[in-house]
């Protein structure tokens, strides 16, 4: 299933206009608060109507504005997760989850009661009323609730911006067996580089209802031309990488980037399983040549392709490896004119193994 | 009795029409609804005489086409204390529809109810102790209501005799006092059973609304 978004609308203070693909997998609607993510996404659901557009899926068009084409709410077969869960409160788990269940035609459904309480751990919940549900409880009610209606689209609207950190890191497992398991496009609004890092198939970067970017996390999130819509703060990039093999002994982990292997503390995913490595800029150092009998045995080999023009002591420089993936690197700008680095050249980025600590490896 | 029973569908649905909306006639059909409350039930009475009485425009045509006459019926005084109690029911359920949260009905929309479904299965269920309220003053109102009543169906014993009429017939007889103390004893417990009730309902609906 694929959903074509192309739609424009003036919101109060300022226009929205956007025009993205979802396939299925995590679509990450990133932007600041207030930058017209919620509003692009209830356009989608057909809560708020676009001044002009198209939002297609598969060949079914739900709006288009020229066609004068605009199918309601309840006919879009779009499920949608809100922030602040919106369950009924005169109903119990159980009658929250029948309720989409039971407006789905029977040809339509394919999500099943047992599969949902499963996937979700819901079994305990479901007598409970939502007001005796803590707020991770709560969302996950939610995302069931919505995968109940047999969903062909799924919105979520920063299902975890009211939990703490503790209760994030609960229920994002979850989200990512959703990610895994439902084959549907999922368009997940975020202003959390964490999350977005971690889950995001694509991103779709928002700034001011302007799209400014659409593509792979670790190409989006790195670009040093978008870093005032991003964050400075966060100057990091993302390498994806698979489990090669771990060394118990040793209590570390080998992980094969396109680029080389690298050493990162003991993770617990079995050998062969995929994941992103957030490495922060400063803690990467840049060398000309490879260094030998060294503790330093993370280098991966790549090329200059930017570095930034600055008035401090630091310099970012962004080096391209083989497979196109950037790594952002913070140097002192003194080392840079002593190595005589610019743009084009090749280098080898050193990476401490500390910096490969469990928190890297998303 | 039969006064709430009628009320409470046309109680429901002006409050509909003035909840959470803004056109134009709002303000006016408003104000009809509230006149009652503030009207001299005289003045009440008298006018449903003069459009519900067997001459009156309303009256001649229902007593014409289906045979219904009101005045000086029981039904007349059904209609009367429906009149009389409407402003109070309407109040306590515009309020309760105000202040159901209307982001549970996009909730809903986007699961694939349609407006109706969304009232009956969200919207009423959480507005319930509003409408309980509203029966309890209704009822309450029905019982006590004597003005209008007495000028549109005057006060005929087995007929239009309400509760209120004969305490005040009962009154006007040297040493009847006994009857009147014994129908006064009647209303306050009457009064007092409903009010309980209520509150008892209320209460349970409350917990079960906000699954407590």
């Amino acid at each position: 299933m694929t959903l074509k978004v192309q739609l424009r609308r003036q919101l109060v203070s300022f226009k929205l206009s956007v025009d993205f693909e979802c396939k299925p997998g995590i679509t990450a609607l990133f932007g600041r608060s207030g930058c017209g993510k919620t509003s692009l996404i209830n356009q989608i659901a057909g809560l708020m109507k676009p001044d002009s557009g198209r939002i297609v899926v598969d060949e079914q068009v739900l709006y288009d504005s020229a066609l004068a084409i605009d199918v309601a709410t309840r006919k879009r077969r779009i499920g949608y997760v809100f922030q602040d869960a919106r369950l009924f409160p005169h109903m119990s788990v159980e009658s929250n989850l029948r309720y989409g269940e039971w407006l789905t035609t029977k040809s339509n459904r394919y999500v099943k009661m047992h599969t949902v309480v499963e996937l979700l751990a819901l079994g305990p919940l479901l007598t409970r009323r939502p007001a005796n549900l803590s707020g991770g409880e709560r969302q996950r009610v939610a995302i069931a609730r919505a995968l109940l209606c047999s969903p062909r689209i799924l919105l979520m609207d920063e299902p975890l911006s009211a939990l703490d950190g503790a209760r994030k890191r609960d229920i994002i497992p979850y989200l990512e067996r959703l990610r895994d398991e439902m084959q549907i496009p999922i368009v997940y609004v975020s202003h959390a580089l964490e999350e977005v890092a971690r889950l995001a198939d694509t991103v779709v970067l928002l700034h001011d209802g302007q799209q400014q970017a659409v593509g792979a996390p670790e190409n989006v999130l790195t670009r040093l031309d978008l870093r005032a819509h991003t964050g400075r703060y966060q100057a990091s990039s993302l390498i994806p990488a698979t489990v090669q093999s771990h060394r118990t002994e040793f209590a570390v982990s080998i992980l094969q980037t396109a680029a080389g292997s690298l050493i990162a503390a003991q993770i617990d995913k079995p050998i062969g399983s995929k994941v992103r490595l957030r490495l922060r800029a400063r803690d990467i150092s840049i060398a000309k040549k490879p260094l030998e009998n060294s503790s330093l045995r993370n280098q991966l080999r790549g090329v200059i392709v930017d570095i930034s023009e600055e008035e401090g002591a630091f310099a970012e420089v962004l080096l391209q490896l083989p497979d196109k993936t950037v790594l952002l690197v913070r140097v002192a700008r003194i080392n840079l004119e002593m190595l005589d680095l610019h743009p084009g050249d090749t280098a080898f980025a050193l990476i401490k193994t500390a910096a490969l600590d469990r928190a890297a490896v998303l | 009795m039969w006064s709430t029973l009628c009320t409470l569908p046309i109680a429901l649905f002006l409050s509909l029409a003035l909840a959470n909306r803004r056109y134009m006639g709002r303000n006016l059909l408003n104000a009809v609804v509230h006149l009652p409350l503030v009207l001299p039930p005289v003045v009440t009475g008298y006018a449903l005489l003069i459009f519900f009485g067997r001459q009156g425009a309303i009256g001649a045509w229902l007593a014409d086409s289906f045979g219904i006459v009101l005045a000086f019926k029981w039904t007349g005084a059904v209609l009367a204390a429906s009149v009389m109690s409407l402003p109070l029911m309407v109040r306590p359920i515009v309020l309760s529809l105000e202040a159901t949260d209307t982001r549970l009905n996009a909730a809903a929309a986007t699961l694939g109810a349609s407006r109706l479904l969304i009232f009956l299965t969200i919207t009423l269920p959480l507005a319930a102790p509003g409408l309980l309220a509203a029966t309890v003053l209704g009822f309450a109102k029905s019982l006590g209501e004597f003005g209008a009543t007495v000028t549109f169906v005057a006060n005929i014993p087995g007929e239009t005799r309400t509760l209120p009429n004969a305490i005040y017939t009962q009154l006007q007889i040297p040493g009847a006092e006994n009857a009147v103390l014994q129908l006064a004893v009647l209303s306050v417990v009457l009064s007092l059973v409903a009010l309980l009730l209520a509150e008892w309902l209320g209460w349970r609906l409350n917990r079960r609304v906000h699954g407590q």
